[in-house]
């Protein structure tokens, strides 16, 4: 039997011994790993939770990401809990199997320390590897500070692991930014955060000898349409009234309030910024600025980008004037994903608003309050004028002459 | 069993199951015994992809089970580590069990797959003489 450990009720963590702690409350019956920068200190620290005596479990050093994640789909299959954490390339080379992870319905914890994705290879922050799982059916959780690391973490597993949805998630932090920030964490007991996650359920589990069961089985033309079909069904139905019924508990047991959407200032604002991570707490540094000066500033944080919560983040947005859509990942020969999402998802409502795409932050670039506030006085002129006043999609801390498209 | 006619209707996480029901003890059981499921492969016959079949000479069978252990369709059937027969329903025909039989003549022959069984028989190798050794 574990050993419990004794919290103080406000720990001092970053955001990756958040996610350790979590995964420790969690009981985590087994944990595949291959570390990388930056979130190696999450299994680095969980393993030595397990060498201390504060965790019943497996910890399995594979030969890659993608070994780890292999290795976590045959332990799901098998009927436990399990967890693991990767950034950046490492996110890479799990792609193929984190398909194989949703279409098997294996509800396996993933924390992507979001990490650039080279080349140049870089280890700071940006939302490239969170992008590229952004089809892989897997929930998406966004977190903006350890705190959210820390209390996302207990709720996908209860919404993951939930028998109507059966489907893998990712709770993506900041790179450093998040990940080895140290901040005030305030702590649930073991016992409380435990029961607040549940004990595992097993669903058609390998190792129930009696029902013996095949795992990953193939289907052509004949049934893989309706597999994937089942499947989207499960997580565009099921995964966001299951969240809310979490963040609910969660507030009655803690006060701290989460919503599907996160909207800051928003009541009335005529000029938005969406964002996610890191970038968000610090736009909200800014519309109280703004609204000093008279200008009704808002951000809009994405909090579950997958699945995507269209109709919520329509409702949202769709009173302002301007917007301004920010991604922070290379968009490659496009708009950004997120203004493709997010215009998309206004194209069909009655909003008059002007939409366009900020690119920031990319390989760890830091995103200043200066660069936030002039962001919004384009926004405001763009409200003013009705219509775009400047280029489209436009790269910000940039170095060199203004980059912009369309 | 309900009918799988819709995306709605099957059981999640790309899953089969290979037996009808719980089973106990399956390993102890016979394959003919068990209740596979209508998914098992065990349910498929596959006598068709063969184009030549092996042939089972029991009187030249030493019963070393090197056919068994290699066959990789499990399509040598042996009870109590005695060949008894071939299972041409999963068997494909690949000859591996002909190339391992240590015997002389061999108790395991491929021939095409229209060729009748006695006939076969009939007309098996014999026991060549030992040629005497050259000094």
């Amino acid at each position: 039997m574990a050993e419990t450990m004794e919290l103080r009720d406000i720990e001092v963590w970053d955001g990756n011994m958040a996610a350790s702690h979590a995964l420790r409350q969690a009981q985590v019956d087994v944990v595949a790993a291959y570390p990388i920068t930056p979130s190696t200190p999450i299994v680095e620290n969980y393993g030595s939770f397990m060498a201390n005596g504060y965790i019943d479990g497996e910890y399995v050093m594979a030969e890659s990401e993608h070994g780890a994640m292999s290795c976590c789909i045959g332990a799901a299959a098998a009927g436990g809990r399990v967890a693991t954490a990767t950034s950046s390339q490492g996110f890479a080379l799990m792609v193929e199997t984190l398909y194989s992870a949703s279409g098997m319905r294996l509800p396996i914890l993933l924390n992507v320390v979001n990490r650039a994705i080279g080349a140049p290879l870089n280890v700071n922050g940006d939302h490239s590897d969170m992008y590229m799982g952004r089809d892989s059916g897997w929930i998406q959780i966004d977190c903006y500070n350890p705190q959210d690391v820390y209390d996302m973490n207990l709720v996908a597993f209860r919404v993951a692991e939930d028998h109507d949805v059966r489907l893998p998630a990712m709770v993506h932090q900041d790179g450093f930014m998040t990940s080895h920030t140290v901040q005030r964490v305030k702590t649930l007991s073991d016992d409380i955060a435990y029961n607040f996650v549940g004990e595992f359920n097993p669903m058609n589990d390998m190792l129930d000898l009696d029902n013996p069961v095949t795992h990953g089985v193939q289907t052509e033309e004949d049934w893989h349409y309706e597999h994937k079909a089942r499947q989207h069904h499960a997580l565009m139905s099921n995964v966001l009234p299951k969240i809310q019924e979490a963040f609910d508990e969660l507030e009655s047991l803690t006060g701290r309030k989460y919503n599907i959407v996160e909207g800051y200032n928003m009541n009335d604002a005529e000029v938005a910024i969406v964002c996610m991570g890191t970038s968000v707490e610090t736009a909200y540094e800014v519309t109280k600025e703004l609204r000093e000066q008279g200008i009704k500033a808002g951000v809009v944080g994405i909090r579950i980008f997958r699945p995507f919560p269209l109709e919520q983040i329509s409702a949202l947005l769709k009173e302002c004037k301007a917007i301004g859509i920010l991604d922070r990942s290379s968009p490659n020969g496009t708009v950004g994903a997120l203004y493709n999402e997010i215009t998309g998802a206004l194209f069909n409502s009655d909003t008059n608003a002007v939409v366009n795409n900020y690119i920031y932050g990319l390989g760890g670039r830091d995103l200043t309050k200066t660069s936030i506030h002039s962001i919004y006085r384009q926004l405001h002129e763009n409200a003013q004028a009705g219509h775009l006043t400047t280029p489209l999609q436009q790269f910000i801390g940039l170095r060199g002459p203004k980059l912009s498209f369309f | 069993m309900e009918m799988q006619n819709g995306w709605n209707t099957f059981e999640i996480g790309t899953i089969l199951r290979p037996f009808e029901g719980s089973v106990t003890d399956v390993a102890n059981t016979l394959p003919e015994d068990r209740s596979y499921s209508q998914s098992n492969s065990y349910s498929a016959s596959v006598a068709d992809w063969r184009i030549e079949k092996p042939i089972f000479h029991a009187e030249h069978c030493i019963d070393c089970q090197f056919c068994w252990i290699y066959c990789p369709d499990m399509s040598i059937i042996s009870r109590d580590k005695k060949m008894v027969s071939i299972d041409y329903e999963h068997c494909k025909g690949c000859g591996i069990c002909v190339e391992v039989c240590p015997t002389t003549p061999k108790a395991l022959l491929m021939f095409p797959e229209q060729q009748d069984e006695t006939q076969a028989l009939s007309q098996w190798p014999q026991k060549e003489k030992k040629k005497a050794k050259d000094k």
